[in-house]
């Protein structure tokens, strides 16, 4: 049931409160019911980050309690939205969404694979309608997740793109888009690994980096370094104001990797002891530039000036077809912040959880297509979607 | 008639050498060069051979089994070259000449058929291209044989008249014998009268080539003939002379024989390989004319139609340009206006147009264009005895160099000529000459419509999505691409304000300004003077293009890369709307190779002030040279993104849809 998740719980709740200075769940959230209807999420809270603070362990118990309880008190809900035909994306999507492992645009990718799996269309046109509307209602159900519209688009560009189409036999045709489908997820979900292992060479004895946010590409990369007994000194930021950082942190030091907490602001002072720069991203657009977890730009800026390498980790179903001239041409992913102190009348806060880096401050992107400089990546978006 | 032979030639080379030797070191030279080129040329001759007289002749067995052997004989060289010293072939081909010569005066009298495949091989021996085989070895060995050869070579044409008589008492030998012996004899014969030395060196290598003899008479026969070839080239002295001498009466037979084999063979391939040839010079970027080239810049005004006056003080950097003193004022025709039918009068008026400034824009100027050839496609007929496809072109051709003549053309109407061209290059063989004219012209039509119209609308939609609320947008001269943004942009309810930067002497950006106004949008006209100081409240900047190259710069009106720099300064992102039709896959570094001078005179007045005295003695001065540049370019850095038909690219990836569409366009 995606109504129990807790972004969707939170996004209720912010919905209604504006800005929560610290979060208060003790009220339950209230729920309007239009809401409900056309766009299942269209709270300008990022479900994206609910879905990554809920897998990262941030979430509360109590909230939890909440989001249960929100289920319990309008259980009819779910109806309208997941009841509309037997089978529904957003459902598969959110059980695919549970494992923590996988990312959102490969569950989605799974989900899209289990339409096609269940559906009665006989014929290709009814199937690729079908697949539209179910990639269409994952993509409105978050707009603010760029992988996860990214993955969808691919996706559909990936699945229908394909002689299949032609055949004469429907069920033919559809095994093989079936089974392009399957190839698709099976890329994307492999498409960590290949990463770890295509930015080994990067990594050399003794080296320092410096990361940012919890990735879990970044992650498997160091993971993979570790096991290949390199040597190597992390830097972890903070990443406030849900503190991925010191949940990377916590899972390298697991790996036996020395790793040292800075807090957001102190980048600048240990850039010079730093070796390279490592990043993940939620979005890699067309300009090459990359949308990631806010702080990104700065560090990058610094890094840049300081004349020290800056990698980006992202899986290729990241790739979307955005083209941000700056910082406020995104769609704001809106998230709470806490600042752990009461924040005095009259004062706005920005919540952003992202920003945009322009291409020219990243040295490469380790994809699964490989290790590209940032106008390749213009390059692929344009031979796949043109 | 070995010995009869010998002497008699003797005296003669010397006496060519001596006198032709020096002046012939050019075309050795020349031969040199074409030994990269050799393969090319020799592969399509032996085909020509081999077609020719197969058909052509039938009687003799050797004469059909000729060609191949010939054919074979060009791969058999080099092998033998090398395994036999330099010194070694040196001294074989010293004998050898002797008997080719026979062998082909032989033929030459025997009968005409001879001729058509003996010319082949004297071509061979005497043009450029046939001296592959020669030629490898020459550079391989010593200049002085090079020389013999080339004096071998100048010689042969003035004896050629005292050869034939030599070939005509040939006949009196066997045919039989030469075809077969002879060679190994008269070889043998040779190399004694010759009196050098044959060493054991040769020795192998003429038992290799008896042996190949006897398999094959029509091969031995080749081998023959190309051996007497190159012991012309090697032998530095006497024997050159005659087998030189023989060469030269058989091109005079030649022409007959040569031109029947062209016929003889479908005419297809030959039309094949000619537009191969054709489509490899496409291919090559156009070099623009450099107008300090003296001598071309004279032939082209020979040419030209249009008659315009020379600017007086030239700038030095740009005078590989074309510059011309412009105006309003009706052009100076010259009289060869009305001995030239050959341009259309739609075309005419376009090139006034353009020089007289009435159309001016790139599309504007490019689709005005189109149409033209379109309305001179639909007046065209095919002259009687000749292909539409070659004609055709050739016509476009003297428009496009009329319209160059009037104004240089911009990058945009060269790739549209460009794909017009192909256009006509691709029609389809059967196709009757209106059924080609009706699809040209909508082919035309249609790169008007996709290319430029509704890649103009596509642009639009876009762009649009980056214009938001509250937003000031700047934007630099006058470009209709830009002004359908803003129009649209309003339109759809935006609210924004738009700066309109201008600068002398067009001052388009009033035209923009005027249109912008009367639709109610929100101005500011400064000029570009004033840029920087603007540019501080200024959110966005639209800017137009005339092309875009593949290295992402962008080549536009003059100014634009000022403003660029600027907007970057300021970091204000630089937004190029570019149709794809004018990308471009050169790499433009600067800003005077490429680039159109305007009128001087446009710089030099000022308007609203009276300055008639003024300009007439700074006319006078010698020291003060007026540019009046027309483009500019901006580096890839300055752009944060182009906005083109195929969506919104960073500039690094102009390559990219150069690579991916424009080949699609071309192949269409």
């Amino acid at each position: 049931m995606w109504r129990r998740s807790a972004s969707f719980v939170l996004d209720k709740h912010h919905n209604n409160k504006p800005i929560s200075l610290t979060p208060s769940l003790d009220s339950p959230p209230p729920l309007s019911d239009s809401m409900a209807e056309v766009n299942p999420n269209p709270n300008p809270v990022s479900a994206y980050y609910q879905t990554r603070a809920k897998h990262h362990g941030i979430v509360t118990s109590d909230w939890l309690e909440q989001a249960q309880a929100a289920v319990v008190r309008y259980p009819d809900k779910d109806s309208p939205v997941a009841g509309r035909r037997p089978f529904s994306v957003i459902e598969e999507f959110d059980n695919w969404r549970q494992q923590p492992d996988l990312a959102e645009a490969v569950a989605a990718i799974r989900a899209l694979a289990a339409v096609i799996r269940a559906s009665e269309a006989t014929t290709m046109m009814e199937l690729e309608i079908e697949l539209k509307k179910a990639s269409d209602t994952l993509k409105s159900w978050d707009t603010t997740s760029i992988s996860l519209t990214a993955g969808c688009d691919l996706f559909m560009r990936y699945v229908t793109r394909t002689s299949a189409l032609e055949f004469e036999d429907f069920n033919a045709a559809k095994a093989r888009v079936l089974g392009r489908a399957e190839k698709f997820g099976e890329i994307s979900y492999k498409a960590r690994k290949i990463i770890a292992v295509l930015s080994q060479d990067f990594i050399f004895d003794g080296c320092t980096i410096l990361v940012h946010g919890f990735s879990r590409v970044v992650l498997e990369i160091l993971k993979t370094a570790a096991q290949n007994k390199k040597l190597f000194r992390v830097l972890c930021t903070e990443g406030r104001p849900d503190k991925t950082g010191v949940l990377l942190a916590k899972e390298l030091a697991k790996l036996d990797v020395p790793v040292k907490l800075l807090i957001d602001s102190a980048v600048a002072y240990s850039m010079d002891e730093v070796d390279m720069v490592i990043f993940g991203a939620d979005g890699v657009v067309e300009s090459g530039g990359v949308i990631n977890m806010m702080g990104t730009y700065q560090i990058a800026l610094v890094a840049h000036t300081m004349n020290k390498p800056v990698y980006v980790a992202a899986e290729s179903y990241k790739f979307a077809r955005l083209y941000p001239l700056d910082q406020k041409d995104l769609e704001p992913a809106l998230r709470p912040v806490d600042f752990g102190v009461p924040v005095p009348p009259k004062v706005e806060v920005e919540r952003s959880a992202r920003d945009y880096t322009p291409p020219q401050y990243l040295t490469m992107l380790f994809t699964d297509l490989g290790v590209l400089t940032p106008s390749v990546v213009s390059d692929e978006l344009i031979q796949l979607y043109l | 008639m070995d010995p009869r032979r010998g002497p008699l030639a003797v005296p003669k080379v010397r006496r060519v050498d001596a006198a032709a030797g020096p002046l012939a070191v050019p075309k050795v030279r020349r031969v040199g060069f074409f030994t990269s080129i050799e393969p090319s040329p020799e592969t399509p001759r032996p085909n020509r051979s081999l077609s020719g007289p197969a058909e052509a002749i039938t009687s003799s067995s050797p004469l059909s089994d000729s060609p191949s052997g010939q054919f074979i004989s060009p791969v058999q060289i080099p092998p033998s070259r090398h395994h036999s010293d330099n010194l070694a072939s040196r001294a074989a081909p010293v004998p050898v000449p002797g008997p080719s010569a026979f062998r082909r005066q032989l033929a030459n009298d025997r009968t005409l058929h001879v001729g058509s495949y003996n010319p082949v091989d004297s071509l061979l021996g005497t043009s450029p291209p046939s001296s592959n085989g020669e030629v490898s070895e020459d550079s391989g060995s010593l200049f002085g044989f090079q020389r013999s050869d080339s004096a071998k070579l100048s010689a042969s044409f003035p004896n050629g008249g005292f050869d034939m008589t030599v070939a005509v008492r040939a006949p009196g030998e066997s045919e039989a014998k030469v075809a077969t012996a002879s060679t190994s004899d008269g070889r043998k014969k040779n190399v004694e009268a010759s009196g050098e030395s044959e060493s054991v060196a040769t020795k192998p290598r003429k038992e290799k080539e008896t042996k190949s003899l006897k398999e094959k008479t029509s091969k031995a026969e080749r081998r023959a003939i190309q051996e007497a070839q190159r012991a012309a080239k090697g032998e530095g002295s006497k024997r050159a002379g005659e087998s030189s001498r023989p060469k030269p009466s058989k091109p005079a037979k030649q022409p007959p024989p040569k031109k029947e084999a062209p016929q003889v063979t479908s005419s297809v391939s030959e039309k094949r390989a000619v537009s191969v040839e054709k489509e490899r010079r496409m291919d090559v970027p156009q070099t623009q004319m450099q107008y300090d080239d003296k001598s071309r810049v004279d032939k082209a005004k020979r040419r030209s139609v249009v008659e315009q006056t020379e600017s007086k003080n030239k700038v030095e950097l740009f005078l590989h340009l074309p510059q011309y003193e412009r105006g309003n004022q009706l052009p100076n025709l010259s009289s060869n206006i009305f001995t030239l039918d050959t341009i259309h009068h739609a075309v005419y008026k376009v090139g006034l147009q353009h020089l007289a400034g009435d159309i001016a824009g790139d599309n504007a100027r490019c689709i005005a264009m189109l149409h033209a050839f379109q309305e001179a496609i639909n007046d065209y007929t095919t002259p009687p005895m000749k292909d539409l496809t070659m004609d055709l072109t050739a016509k476009i051709n003297g428009y496009v160099s009329f319209l160059i003549e009037c104004r240089p053309l911009s990058m945009s109407m060269g790739n549209a000529i460009r794909f017009l061209k192909n256009q006509i290059r691709k029609l389809p063989v059967d196709l009757s000459e209106p059924e080609a004219k009706a699809s040209l012209c909508s082919e035309i039509g249609r790169f008007i419509d996709e290319k430029i119209l509704l890649a103009d609308k596509v642009i639009v939609q876009h762009a649009v999505t980056k214009i938001r609320d509250g937003e000031v947008l700047l934007t630099y001269g006058f470009s209709c691409v830009v002004e359908m943004i803003l129009l649209y942009a309003h339109e759809i309810g935006r609210k924004f304000r738009v700066v309109i930067v201008d600068s002398r002497p067009n001052l388009e950006g009033q035209k923009l300004l005027r249109r912008l106004v009367t639709r109610g949008l929100d101005c500011t006209y400064t000029h570009i003077n004033a840029v920087s100081y603007i540019m501080g409240e200024v959110t966005r900047v639209f800017l137009g293009a005339s092309s875009i190259f593949s290295n992402g710069t962008l080549y536009s009106k003059v100014g634009t890369a000022c403003v660029a720099m600027v907007a970057n300064a300021f970091s204000v992102p630089v937004i190029v709307c570019c149709e794809a039709y004018k990308f471009h896959e050169r790499v433009l570094l600067d800003s005077i190779c490429s680039n159109e001078l305007g009128d001087p005179d446009a710089i030099a007045n000022v308007p609203l002030r009276n300055n008639k005295k003024h300009s007439k003695t700074m006319d006078n001065n010698k020291n003060l040279q007026f540019l009046n540049l027309m483009y500019d370019s901006t580096p890839a850095e300055y752009i944060s993104m182009i906005v083109t038909d195929y969506g919104m690219i960073p500039p690094t990836s102009i390559p990219v849809i150069v690579r991916e569409y424009r080949r699609e366009d071309l192949l269409l």
